[in-house]
C-alpha cells in the first residue's frame, strides 16, 4: 500500500465520503438544513471522483464537468435555502416530519 | 512514502473527520463550520490532483458563498435543535449498514482497476499551458454551449431565490409609484352641485330653567 498514490485511493476516499453522507441523512431525517450540508457533501464526493479520473485519464473533460456541477450545486442550494427561509417563515418549524400537509 | 502520499493521508483524514463532524454536530452551526472544513481539505485533495483551477473555486465558491449563504440562514432561523435530536442514534444501525454496504461495493467495483494503460497522459506541451489555461480552452472551445446555459441557469436561480423570499410588509408604508402615474384629476376632487346654505344668526341661549324649591 505504502508508495505512490493510485487512482483506487481517491476513488475509495470518494466512496468513504458518500457513504458518510448517506449515513447522515439517515442520522439527521428530522433536520431539514443538515440534510442539505448532506447532500452537499455528496456532490463533493462525486467531484472528487471526476477529479480524480480527469488527473490519471489524461483528460480535462473531467474537470468541465465538475465546474458546471459546481455552477449547479450553487444554484440548488441557494435555491434550497430560499424554500427553507419561506417554509420557516409559513410553519415556525424545519422539522420533516412535522411538514405533512400534502399527506392525505 | 513520499511527501504527496503523506500529505493525501493527512488530507482525506481531515476531510473524513469533518464529514463525520457535520453529520454529527449538536448544533447546525457547529456543522456547518465543519462543512467548511471539509470542502477546505477537498480543495486540498484537489490540488494534489493537479485540478488548481477547481480546488481554488472551490475555496471560493463554496467558503466564500453557498457556506455563508448556509451560515446566515442557519443563524436567521430560530431552530429548536433539542427537539430535532430526539432519538438522533435510533437509526444509526440501519444507516452504518447501509453506509458500510455502498462504501464496500464502491470500493470492490472500483478497486477491480481501470485500463489506465490506454490512456495517454497529458502531452508536455498540454502540461506546461497550466491546469487553468487547459479548462479555459476546454470550456471556451468545445462547452461555449453549455456555459451560456450554465449562465442562464444560474440567473433563473437568482430570480427564483428572490421571487421566493420577497414578501409585501405590511407595516412598512411606501407609495406605489404606478398607482401614483395612473392617478387622474376625477379620482382626487370631486365637484358636488348643492344647494347655497344660508347660515342663521345662532339662537340666543334659553334663559335657564327657574329652579324649583
Amino acid at each position: 500500500m505504502a508508495g505512490t498514490v493510485t487512482l483506487s485511493h481517491f476513488l475509495s476516499l470518494g466512496a468513504i465520503l458518500f457513504a458518510l453522507a448517506v449515513i447522515g441523512i439517515f442520522l439527521n431525517r428530522r433536520n431539514l438544513i443538515v440534510l442539505l450540508m448532506a447532500i452537499e457533501l455528496m456532490l463533493l464526493a462525486v467531484n472528487l471522483n471526476f477529479v480524480a479520473f480527469s488527473h490519471y485519464l489524461g483528460d480535462m473533460d473531467g474537470q468541465v464537468f465538475v465546474f458546471f456541477i459546481l455552477t449547479v450545486a450553487a444554484a440548488e442550494s441557494a435555491i434550497g435555502l430560499a424554500i427553507l427561509v419561506v417554509l420557516f417563515r409559513n410553519r415556525e418549524s424545519i422539522n420533516v416530519q412535522e411538514l405533512d400537509s400534502l399527506k392525505g | 512514502m513520499d511527501t504527496t502520499t503523506a500529505l493525501f493521508y493527512v488530507f482525506s483524514a481531515v476531510l473524513l473527520g469533518a464529514a463525520f463532524g457535520v453529520i454529527t454536530a449538536r448544533s447546525t452551526v457547529h456543522g456547518a463550520l465543519y462543512l467548511v472544513l471539509a470542502f477546505f481539505s477537498a480543495a486540498c485533495v484537489w490540488m494534489l490532483l493537479k485540478a488548481e483551477f477547481l480546488a481554488i473555486a472551490l475555496v471560493l465558491v463554496y467558503v466564500g458563498a453557498v457556506m455563508v449563504l448556509f451560515l446566515f440562514v442557519v443563524m436567521m432561523l430560530d431552530i429548536n435543535t433539542d427537539s430535532l435530536r430526539q432519538n438522533f442514534w435510533r437509526h444509526f444501525p440501519l444507516a452504518g449498514l447501509v453506509g458500510a454496504l455502498i462504501a464496500l461495493e464502491m470500493t470492490l467495483v472500483l478497486r477491480g482497476g481501470f485500463d489506465l494503460a490506454l490512456a495517454k497522459p497529458l502531452s508536455a506541451a498540454e502540461l506546461k499551458l497550466g491546469n487553468t489555461k487547459l479548462l479555459g480552452i476546454e470550456v471556451y472551445t468545445n462547452y461555449l454551449y453549455p456555459l451560456q446555459l450554465a449562465a442562464v441557469l444560474l440567473l433563473v436561480a437568482i430570480i427564483a431565490a428572490i421571487a421566493l423570499t420577497l414578501r409585501e410588509r405590511k407595516d412598512s408604508r411606501h407609495l406605489d409609484a404606478s398607482q401614483q402615474v395612473r392617478a387622474k384629476k376625477a379620482d382626487r376632487v370631486r365637484l358636488v352641485k348643492m344647494a347655497a346654505v344660508i347660515e342663521q344668526p345662532s339662537a340666543p341661549a334659553a334663559p335657564p330653567a327657574p329652579e324649583k324649591s
